[in-house]
């Protein structure tokens, strides 16, 4: 399990070759990756900037990661989050997961990328033709984590 | 006591302040006392740290307004958390 907090710019295809390498028993590799997108309702976005709290994010993170691995038998787990400035296209957060068979690595990293939208303290504004402003949990994500918490143990 | 507050989001920016260390009142003894406290600071920053507003945690434990605050603990004050 490996976690990562970084300004700059992350490499899906370098990062998938380290954790296919990390075990043999790997038949899966699932990953999510997170993009900005140019626009937010109808106003174009011009970047977004992304801050943290360092120490409690890593540990939220952290607890994420041990969370997924009680749940489902995963052979390695990578998470990475970028913060700063960030424009339109630009990759925002990795989430990545290797595991014996697809269902594992499927639901195991959606699960953690649902978790990590509710629960990892990480704070997103937006700049668009129309001004700033620092976006919300959204109800959806609340929701999403909310199924997640019905059900307990994998299907 | 001495209390070190964190700010992140919205508060932060708005009130131009990323961390300092309050000396408050020893009769405060929850989270929503504090924010009680720190609103009398001036308009700005009674609206931005309305209840609704703001999220808080506790030695980077989320937390309820009703959690008590201690000597030394540090409480951060966010804007509700946008990620991934």
């Amino acid at each position: 399990m490996s976690i990562s907090i970084q300004e700059h710019d992350f490499d899906v295809a370098a990062e998938m070759a380290a954790l296919r390498h990390g075990s043999s028993k790997t038949g899966a590799l699932v990953s999510f990756v997170g993009l900005v997108r140019d626009f937010s309702k109808d106003d174009r976005i011009e970047n977004i900037f992304l801050e943290h709290y360092p120490g409690m994010t890593e540990n939220a993170l952290d607890k994420i990661i041990r969370e997924a691995t009680l749940r489902w038998n995963l052979l390695g787990t990578r998470v990475i989050h970028r913060i700063g400035l960030l424009l339109p296209n630009d990759q925002i957060v990795l989430v990545a997961t290797a595991a014996q068979h697809r269902g594992e690595a499927f639901a195991s990293c959606e699960f953690i990328i649902d978790y990590l939208k509710t629960a990892a303290p990480f704070w997103k504004k937006e700049q668009t033709d129309h001004g700033g402003q620092w976006l919300e949990t959204r109800d959806s994500d609340i929701q999403r984590m909310e199924h997640w918490i019905k059900t307990e143990k994998p299907a | 006591m001495k209390i070190k507050l964190v700010y992140f989001g919205r508060p932060r920016e708005q009130l131009k302040i990323a961390n300092e260390t309050a000396d408050v009142p020893e009769s405060l003894s929850t989270l929503a006392e504090l924010l009680v406290w720190l609103r009398a600071r001036g308009e700005e920053w009674a609206r931005e740290l309305a209840e609704n507003r703001v999220r808080c945690a506790i030695n980077q434990e989320f937390s309820g307004l009703a959690a008590r605050i201690g000597d030394q603990d540090e409480v951060a004050i966010f804007s509700p958390i946008s990620g991934g």
